[in-house]
């Protein structure tokens, strides 16, 4: 496990958007060869997805040949509706690039068959042979996706019934109206992101410290579904210092002290503009 | 001011690409793609676009010549774009809809011609240089022989690249107060007291382009006429008027919206009788309606300080309309208007040999940035004055006056001090500005 921790949340944002730059450079994605990505909604991965937009404006990134699997969506909410994760993808991420959308996949809660269209996700993650890197915020009771606390460290995409704690914090987005709140998601599984080849995991605020602290520092518990990764062969936390304020000390100066090395997967940065330039740089500058 | 010579988009550039002329705009062609229709999808980006009372940096898309949700584009039909068009940082808004325009370049919609067909049309393809995508055609006062002979050459048609839409004919007149008359000559002054209606019936000939009335409310039977009209969907204006607060507001209870341009040829504001002025403050609106006014703003017809008051009084009932004369566009000197000779001495037009102020010769555009100027007003409060308040004042909103999702999507690249760059008419574009390179 690596764990970045930059001193605030913007510089988080960036470095987080740097990582999958250059992952996606490298990768060197093209016509038969697509980056697959898995993507977060919610307030963290903003600042991430601003700086993606912007690289992409500047021409340093395109997404033309990356797939994209979402998260999560709620159960029963128009595909239209402002707080539903198709609109939060398209306002904040997808209408800014040049991503096709036959190659965004977001789970969609108002099929009439909500375990088949779960089983259908699953199935068109292997058919765009795994992914590649998956992104993923946590809530404060450390789940990721939909995960509630409790739920099973190997599941799969299914349907979930919402813990109250997040209904209760959803209702700011739904006029304060408990009742308008959805109660249900579908969800990718702990075992679905587990998958992947690589994990990113954003954890931003001093709300999130106590969640962080349970994620790396105690065992794996399926009451704090973030700890699962600690069994990921390659897994990135990426922490502002806020959410550093539950762990120990030393656990934070050692980490610390590995950011010039862990500085190298952002350091140098590469673009799509140096064309030509991928194939030559196709071995990582650094690995764990 | 802002070039327009469209570059193409970046981050396309590795898919086959070849150049394609849009109207004069260049742009970039990207490959097809499936969809529930066939019609190219334009986007405009780089642009502000007056969507929801603000300007928004958004993109704009259009297909078959309505505005596309991108959204739905994107979720529900997995379709992009087939041209992008780089809009340079410009200003998008809704074309500008004129109900109050008497003529232009040397035209003139109430002089009674057999050819009034190539006027009309000279005008509304000349308009487009000022933004205007939409008129209501205006006759003054005249005698019934001349109502015969044009209003059934009028007909209600579409915009396009040979000009301005046609909404429908606003007439001014002749059922109007002797003393209020302005411009419009005294013996083809009539009333309705005899047979209400029919007597109104009988001096038009024909209401069936006819979409807005100016009418004196004060004159008997005004009631029924008004209420006879508005069966009719035809917007009623009160205008060239002595009426009183209490004849204005009966007048809006029985139907009437607009207010033809506000404190000129009406009784002027005063504190215990505020007149036709009173209804921008009237409690007496029924619920749920707006009386609409319309605005001269050319810096003449309506001093400043009284365009700031009506404006801060009822911003949402403002409506710029340019009640302009067959002077528009044309050089100073001598012009009919009807059945009169006008002299027209920079933005100033009075009837020859007086000092009574009879139409205007600014151009909607002009007005547009006078208003804002004049009021201090933002950037889309004036844009919105010339676009969604007439269309909302026709009830025309769902398709014209805004740049909402399944609107015509007609509109306006504009530079940030307002002056029109290019026009577009369902999504094609109808005029540009000369100066811009290609």
């Amino acid at each position: 496990m690596k764990l970045i921790i930059l001193e605030t949340y913007a510089q988080a944002s960036e470095w987080a958007a740097k990582y999958i730059r250059n992952r996606i450079v490298h990768f060197n994605p093209g016509p038969g060869r697509y980056f697959t990505l898995g993507l977060p909604t919610g307030s963290t991965p903003l600042g991430c997805y601003k700086k993606l937009i912007e690289y992409y404006r500047n021409g340093d990134l395109s997404f033309k040949y990356v797939k994209t699997f979402n998260m999560d969506e709620y159960v029963g909410l128009p595909r239209d509706h402002p707080e539903s994760y198709h609109s939060f993808m398209w306002n904040n991420f997808f209408k800014h690039i040049d991503i096709l959308a036959e190659n965004t996949h977001i789970l969609d809660g108002n099929a009439a068959d909500l375990q088949a269209e779960c089983d259908a996700f699953e199935d068109k993650i292997k058919a765009a042979g795994g992914i590649e890197l998956f992104v993923g915020g946590i809530g404060p009771d450390g789940h990721i996706a939909f995960n509630e606390p409790g739920s099973s460290l190997v599941s799969r995409t299914r349907v979930k019934t919402l813990a109250m704690d997040t209904i209760l914090a959803n209702a700011r987005f739904f006029d304060g109206d408990l009742s308008k709140v959805p109660t249900m998601a579908l969800t990718v599984g702990v075992g679905t992101v587990m998958d992947a080849r690589e994990v990113m995991i954003l954890i931003t605020g001093a709300h999130k410290a106590f969640a962080l602290y349970k994620a790396i520092e105690e065992g794996v518990n399926h009451m704090w579904t973030v700890s699962a990764f600690q069994q990921h062969p390659n897994t990135v936390f990426v922490c502002d210092e806020d959410a550093t304020l539950e762990l120990k000390v030393k656990t934070v100066k050692y980490f610390k002290g590995l950011m010039m090395v862990h500085n190298k997967l952002v350091e140098p940065l590469y673009s799509m503009k140096e064309t030509g330039a991928e194939g030559s740089q196709s071995k990582k500058p650094y690995s764990d | 001011m802002v070039a327009l010579d469209v570059e193409p988009v970046h981050g396309v550039k590795a898919l086959a690409m070849w150049w394609y002329k849009v109207g004069s705009l260049s742009a970039l062609i990207m490959p097809s793609n499936k969809s529930v229709s066939d019609a190219p999808i334009f986007q405009f980006t780089n642009c502000r676009i007056l969507r929801n009372h603000e300007l928004q940096r958004e993109d704009l898309w259009v297909r078959e010549g309505k505005i596309l949700n991108p959204e739905k584009l994107f979720f529900d039909e997995k379709g992009s774009a087939d041209i992008q068009l780089d809009c340079k940082d410009s200003i998008i808004a809704p074309g500008f809809i004129d109900v109050q325009i008497n003529g232009g370049f040397g035209v003139d919609f109430s002089l009674a011609t057999d050819d009034f067909k190539s006027g009309i049309d000279l005008v509304s393809q000349k308009i487009l240089s000022h933004g205007v995508t939409s008129f209501c055609p205006t006759l003054v006062t005249s005698p019934p022989s001349v109502y015969h002979q044009i209003l059934p050459q009028i007909s209600i048609r579409n915009g396009g690249a040979h000009g301005a839409g046609i909404l429908g004919a606003h007439l001014e007149g002749p059922f109007i107060s002797k003393e209020k008359k302005g411009a419009h000559p005294e013996h083809c002054l009539r009333t309705f007291e005899a047979g209400a209606f029919q007597d109104l019936l009988a001096t038009y000939g024909t209401l069936d382009c006819v979409r807005i009335v100016t009418l004196a409310p004060e004159m008997k039977r005004s009631s029924e006429v008004i209420h006879e009209l508005t069966k009719r969907d035809i917007c009623v204006s009160l205008g060239h008027s002595v009426a009183n607060l209490s004849q204005a507001e009966e007048a809006v209870q029985h139907g009437a919206t607009f207010i033809t341009h506000l404190f000129n040829a009406m009784l002027p504001f005063h504190h215990r009788d505020p007149g036709i002025v009173g209804l921008l403050t009237s409690d007496k609106i029924p619920a749920g309606r707006r009386v609409f006014y319309g605005m001269i703003s050319d810096g003449i017809h309506t001093n400043p300080a009284a365009l700031r008051i009506a404006h801060r009084a009822h911003p949402k009932g403002l409506v710029l309309v340019t009640d302009a004369i067959a002077g528009m566009g044309l050089a100073p000197g001598r012009h009919t208007l009807g059945q009169q000779v006008v002299e027209i001495d920079g933005l100033n037009t009075y009837i020859a040999g007086t000092k009574t102020l009879s139409g205007s010769v600014a151009t909607m555009d002009a007005c547009v940035r006078h208003f804002l100027e004049a009021t201090g007003c933002s950037v889309e409060t004036a844009l919105e004055a010339a676009s969604l308040h007439p269309a909302q004042l026709l009830g025309i909103e769902h398709k014209k006056g805004t740049l909402n999702y399944d609107s015509d999507a007609d509109f306006l690249m504009l530079n940030d001090s307002l002056y029109v760059q290019a026009t577009y008419i369902a999504g094609e574009q109808v005029w540009r500005q000369d100066t811009l390179g290609m």
